[in-house]
């Protein structure tokens, strides 16, 4: 085992940081985050037949919907390329051949792609929170920057997949297959199947534990923590009946998220040596 | 002080059924340029691999300044190496330079030293150009530099002169002359004899995942029994006499044309043709002699049913 050197991972990450930042990556996302924010702040309720802003905690609950969509199909895309893409435009052995083992080129590209992606989700969340600053009060605005926390660290646990999927896969089109399966499976398909279990099941499966399984997705984790930390939007969601007070503990469901972030990492760390 | 600064001993790797090296053991000393000579798909890439560490190998043992290339001891070696793969991929999106600085900081050169390597490999002019513009040429100048960075001690070339024109070679050996003047040990690649054997003080030829012969190009020759041919163009009517003296004194096979005579035959035996042909050679023509070069028996080797020089005619 060779220990880490902290430099190394530095550059590879400053490397990937600013390439998203040359490339205009950065700049393109953190648009498309603040327009949608705007957007759904000014006109989120359009439907009910009046425009405006109505309040911070509506708008979060709006732009939970959108963000729980793009942020980790965003993720998985700026992830799935970063080690197989390398691999295979043959890049990947002159790298290999400098003084950094495989763990710092990984964990090298997670950190600058992590800092790509936060660094656009802030800017473009932040420039929307700027602007609707001075409609808000002191705690919407606590609320709006834990949104905008848990934002990114959904964000960072589907890099930290998409990572994984790029370290064991044989090819970048095998890699962004899996990438889009992942983001099929977690943001479209998971909560169906386990609403389809408890209703198939008539409740009498999973009904206890059922609010944990929502655990396994970080997208739902994601959804719970912005919708567990404001009580008027709580009771819009049936999911308040059945969840229990012990999970809605943002330290803990952080926690848990941070965890999600960690696996896939270990899994790839695992694999790539 | 280690001498062998490469060592590599009976290593064997396989990818699935095909045996890419097949017990290779080979030592380069220290200073040296080494010349590894062989067909694609030889083994070059893969034993260049295994000696840099990135692949690991199913058996065997190579030594790096008689250093294993794992554990601790390896970013020390690592920063030592310079490597010029073969098809150098860079980053499109930036400069010469900054490709430079990248590389530099990974191998913890100061970024200062980048320009100086730039220069040396004639690419100062293009530094800020971005790598998407360059040319094959420019790219494998720019991987050249990339290998000097940091003052290597040992440089591992992959085909380095691919995509360079005939002045690009001379400039690239004029380099590698210069770092082998300074004591680095350089160990390069090539499928073009006729490029590398002047230039080299050792190679060995690989085929198959193994080596065939190792040696100085003089060696080889010598070791291998090159034979010579010799083309004799008598007078006319002349032919007929000459080809039966040489049948008579053991050359039986001799083959001929209308207008000539050709022989192979081993070096020593070039003297006693001669004098077999001794009463002739006033109503000669002509006479060719040449050496079966190097490139004829390198070439052998792909083909493996050649079994010694008489049947290179």
């Amino acid at each position: 085992m060779i220990g880490i050197e902290l430099s190394q991972i530095r550059v590879i990450a400053a490397k990937e940081f600013w390439d998203r930042i040359r490339n205009r990556w950065v700049v393109a996302i953190a648009i498309v985050f603040a327009v949608f924010a705007l957007l759904i702040a000014y006109f989120g309720s359009a439907q009910q037949g009046s425009v405006g802003f109505k309040g911070i905690e509506l708008t979060i609950a709006s732009l939970v919907s959108l963000v729980i969509y793009l942020v980790p199909l965003i993720a998985l895309i700026l992830g799935y390329d970063a080690i197989v893409g390398e691999r295979e435009r043959g890049s990947l052995d002159l790298l290999l051949s400098m003084p950094i083992t495989r763990l710092e080129l990984l964990l090298g590209k997670f950190f600058g792609l992590s800092a790509a992606l936060a660094f656009s989700t802030l800017a473009g969340f932040g420039l929307a929170g700027v602007l609707l600053a001075p409609e808000i009060d002191l705690n919407s605005l606590y609320h709006y920057a834990g949104f905008v926390i848990s934002a990114i660290l959904m964000g960072m646990a589907f890099l930290s997949m998409g990572v994984m999927v790029s370290v064991l896969a044989q090819d970048r089109t095998r890699a962004s297959g899996a990438a889009i399966a992942l983001w099929f499976f977690y943001v479209l398909v998971f909560d169906l199947l386990l609403l389809g279990a408890l209703v198939f099941s008539g409740g009498q499966i999973g009904g206890d534990f059922f609010p944990y399984l929502l655990l396994l997705n970080p997208a739902d984790i994601f959804r719970i923590l912005n919708i567990f930390s404001m009580s008027e939007v709580k009771n819009l969601y049936g999911l308040a009946t059945v969840f229990p007070e012990s999970l809605s503990d943002p330290k803990l469901l952080g926690a848990i998220m941070i965890l999600w972030i960690v696996a896939p990492l270990g899994i790839a760390a695992w694999r790539i040596e | 002080m280690i001498n062998n600064v490469i060592e590599v001993v009976h290593i064997k790797k396989a990818f699935g059924e095909i045996r890419a090296l097949n017990d290779v053991s080979l030592s380069v000393t220290r200073g040296e340029v080494f010349g590894l000579i062989g067909h694609n798909g030889a083994g070059k890439s893969t034993l260049f691999k295994a000696m840099l560490g990135l692949i690991k190998p199913d058996a065997g043992e190579i030594l790096i300044n008689g250093t294993p290339l794992h554990g601790e001891a390896f970013r020390r070696v690592r920063r030592h190496i310079g490597y010029l793969p073969e098809n150098i991929v860079f980053y499109d999106n930036l400069s010469g330079l900054e490709t430079l600085h990248f590389f530099a900081d990974l191998k913890g050169v100061a970024k200062t030293e980048c320009q100086a390597v730039l220069a040396t490999v004639g690419l100062d002019h293009a530094a800020t150009r971005r790598v998407r513009g360059y040319s094959k040429g420019m790219r494998q100048r720019l991987g050249f530099a990339q290998a000097l960075l940091g003052q290597p001690d040992i440089l591992f070339l992959d085909e380095p002169t691919t995509g360079l024109d005939p002045v690009g070679i001379r400039e690239f050996y004029g380099i590698v002359n210069d770092l082998k003047q300074r004591g680095a040990t350089i160990i390069l690649t090539s499928h073009i004899l006729a490029e590398i054997q002047e230039r080299v003080d050792r190679l060995a030829l690989m085929s198959s995942g193994q080596i065939q012969a190792t040696g100085s190009v003089h060696q080889l020759r010598e070791n291998l029994g090159l034979p010579m041919n010799i083309e004799l163009f008598p007078a006319a009517g002349i032919l007929p006499l000459a080809l039966a003296a040489l049948q008579t004194g053991g050359f039986s096979h001799a083959m001929h044309s209308e207008i000539g005579i050709t022989v192979t035959c081993p070096r020593e035996q070039k003297i006693p043709l001669f004098t077999l042909l001794a009463p002739y050679m006033a109503e000669m023509i002509d006479i060719r002699i040449s050496e079966t070069s190097l490139e004829d028996v390198f070439h052998g080797y792909a083909s493996p049913k050649l079994n010694g020089p008489e049947k290179n005619s």
